[in-house]
């Protein structure tokens, strides 16, 4: 039956101790980070040791958890209410990705790399990079969980993209880019020397390389050996990592939410979304459908408030408030059909993905009361 | 009420935060610019397609294409720039590359080029906008321009900074050469008065937040900010201020008003929850506004469209934005 959805089970989801990692996508502005949040808590609340990890955060939002700056570490929250301990951090994309510099490249190299101004405008703003390092400090933490035991569930928000689906393919973009042929060509000369250098020149690597010159500047492409030069000790890790990151995301243990809000572009997203896990093996839990307007008064239709509305104006005596609240009733009604219908043309066209739903607040939430409300209203 | 934008303006680029309608809000603009028989390109540089979702048509080409007509006689063309493409033809139309064009497309160079060194790729995509700016009329009798503006749907808030700053992104990288000269001559385009920056935003927290750090940014980077544009304004039911006007003793005499349409005390009063809701809202909004007023830019507000948006809330949209244009070139 395409209207009625199978319900999300949040709660079995969150406490079932095989769930080990949670992953949060979904489009820009559909209050993924908040949702996140919300089920970070109500899982320690109910006896997890859990670790969010957020990407960019409204900054109360931040300030609720405890995270006053950008820190690459997990920092302990208080305020918890029940067995479990959360662990919030805020993903520092610059530092990560140096933090993979300094663990993984030769000592008399890390300094070239993390100077070379290639590396500085890969670093900050590789369209795909905070998507990369988001991935590299997942499993991170997953292994620091391992060690230390101080969480056994990670929660993670994935980073604002244009499309819900640069999370997966922007990893394995950066791969391909660092194992790519450009990379060698570029390699070839500081690698082989002239020699080398000479016998490509015949080839069409040459032209590319000349071309590349002509247009970027011959500082540039300098640059950019030197980058990956000093940077090619590192190359079969990062293929390696994003490789053993993306065993992680299909492995058991992992489940995903796909974050929407009933807005046709956020639910178009969505859809891609929940069909793209499908295609490559990823676990989905269920959509989550974020500030859904609930009616309150369902026997009340909106032509019937608006035509009371209507007589109010004409000849009552204190007819502003009455009217005002028919009107708004009214244009909820009308909002709740529209969100309805869309909501059920997603589940027509993605049967047997369970669905649960946050109303709508009238303010934004900033403090752990407000992240317990929005678990409460997730769970049902 | 000031100008939302100086009258020699002719880029329009217009940011904002994911889900507050920034494709929707320059798609209006782009119709109320062309009111009246003007001609304005419509761009989008993310590869979102979101002008073609909006105007229910096929996904763009990399071409200009007629996608509305304004009210007046205007028309409105709309543009996917496509990063790879534009660098061909940036290519071809300075370099003749024919054969190295083909051997850089094969090794990834393109891949390199547009995807992974960010200035590049902005410099391509600003630049092509440019250039539709500058490009003259060949068909157009007694019109300088081939366009009367050009309107950007531009990468989010977060981003525009960067995405527009192309100089300084570029300087770092590319010290001589060709993509530092069109980066210097983008830049020009970009700084002067001829370009506006417009933020999209709804009446929340944190976009109007981020908004109000864009502006500043936008500022200290010497980019021109144009209006905040206030996206999906509700109307109001209530007028502020009367929270306690859905008092318990209100309550009781909305109760008794709404009784004989067959409304029962509990509808009443999920009515006057609903009532606090809106007010309490309407109050939130009420201190948003003034932080956006703080802002010292000018402000635009739209209105909430019912039933989402399709042509006639884009029309409803423009006119909007117009009567704002208006009011401000008679202040």
């Amino acid at each position: 039956m395409s209207g009625t959805p199978k319900r999300l089970d949040v709660d079995g989801l969150l406490t079932d101790p095989a769930t080990s990692i949670i992953v949060c996508c979904g489009s820009g502005g559909v209050g993924k980070t908040t949702v996140a949040a919300a089920l970070a808590l109500r899982a320690a609340e109910q006896g997890r040791d859990v670790v969010v990890l957020t990407i960019d955060p409204a900054r109360r939002l931040a300030q609720s958890l405890g995270l006053t700056e950008l820190d690459n570490n997990p920092r302990e929250v208080e305020g918890v209410q029940g067995a479990g301990r959360l662990f919030a951090m805020m993903l520092d994309m610059q530092r990560t990705f140096d933090e993979i510099v300094e663990n993984h490249a030769d000592p008399e190299r890390i300094e070239q790399i993390l100077q070379n101004p290639f590396y500085q405008s890969l670093s900050a703003g590789f369209s795909g990079t905070q998507e990369y390092m988001a991935m590299e400090k997942l499993g991170q933490l997953r292994r620091t969980g391992e060690e230390t035991g101080s969480w056994d569930l990670i929660i993670v928000d994935t980073p604002p993209s244009r499309s819900a689906l640069d999370f997966l393919d922007a990893p394995n973009r950066l791969g391909s880019f660092l194992d790519g042929k450009l990379i060698k060509v570029l390699m070839a000369p500081a690698k082989a020397g002239g020699g080398f250098a000479l016998k490509v020149l015949a080839s069409g690597f040459s032209i590319a390389t000349m071309a590349l010159n002509k247009l970027l500047g011959s500082g540039l492409l300098h640059d950019v050996q030197t980058f990956v030069g000093a940077l090619e000790s590192m190359f079969g890790g990062f293929r390696q990592r994003a490789e053993e990151t993306y065993q992680l995301l299909q492995a058991e243990g992992t489940a995903f939410l796909v974050v929407a809000a009933p807005e046709p572009d956020a639910l178009r997203e969505a859809a891609y979304f929940t069909e793209r896990l499908a295609a490559e093996n990823m676990p989905l839990a269920g959509l989550i459908l974020n500030r859904v307007h609930p009616v309150t008064v369902p026997e009340l239709s909106a032509e019937k408030a608006l035509a009371a509305a209507e007589e109010l104006d004409a000849d009552s005596a204190d007819p502003r408030l009455a009217a005002g609240l028919l009107r708004l009733h009214a244009e909820r009604v009308r909002l709740a059909a529209r969100e309805r219908r869309l909501a059920e043309r997603f589940t027509a066209s993605q049967p047997g993905v369970a669905v649960a739903e946050i109303p709508a607040q009238s303010g934004d939430i900033h403090d752990l009361d407000g992240l317990r409300l929005a678990g409460d209203l997730l769970a049902g | 009420m000031s100008r939302p934008w100086p009258p020699e303006c002719r880029l329009h680029i217009v940011t904002g935060k994911g889900g507050t309608g920034k494709t929707t809000a320059a798609a209006a603009l782009a119709l109320a610019l062309a009111e009246g028989g003007g001609r304005v390109l419509l761009v989008e540089v993310e590869g979102r397609q979101g002008i073609a979702q909006l105007f229910d048509t096929a996904p763009l080409p990399y071409e200009e294409r007629s996608i509305a007509i304004a009210p007046g006689g205007g028309e409105v063309f709309a543009l996917a720039i496509d990063p790879e493409q534009a660098l061909l033809e940036y290519l071809d139309m300075f370099y003749k590359l024919g054969r190295a064009g083909k051997a850089l497309k094969r090794f990834g160079a393109i891949d390199f080029a547009t995807t992974v060194a960010p200035g590049m790729r902005d410099v391509l995509l600003t630049g092509k906008a440019c250039e539709a700016v500058r490009r003259t009329a060949a068909d157009r009798p007694g019109a300088a321009f081939a366009y009367d503006a050009v309107v950007m749907d531009a990468p989010p808030t977060g981003r525009i900074t960067r995405f527009l700053n192309v100089n300084t992104e570029v300087a770092g990288l590319a010290r001589v050469g060709p993509v530092k000269n069109q980066a210097e001559a983008v830049m020009r385009v970009l700084t002067s008065p001829q370009t506006a920056v417009h933020l999209t935003t709804v009446l929340e927290d944190m976009p109007v937040q981020e908004t109000l750090d864009g502006v500043e940014e936008l500022r200290a980077a010497g980019l021109p900010v144009g209006a905040i544009l206030v996206n999906m304004v509700r109307t109001a039911h209530l007028t502020i201020g009367k929270r306690a006007a859905v008092s318990t003793a209100a309550e009781k005499r909305v109760a008794a008003l709404l009784r004989p349409y067959g409304i029962d005390t509990d509808e009443t009063h999920a009515l006057a929850v609903l009532g606090r809701e809106h007010a309490e809202r309407l109050t939130l909004e009420e201190v948003e506004r003034r932080a956006l007023d703080g802002a010292g830019q000018p402000v635009v507000e739209l209105p909430q469209i019912g039933g989402g948006i399709d042509l006639g809330g884009l029309y409803e949209l423009a006119a909007a934005l117009s009567a704002a244009a208006a009011i401000g070139e008679a202040a």
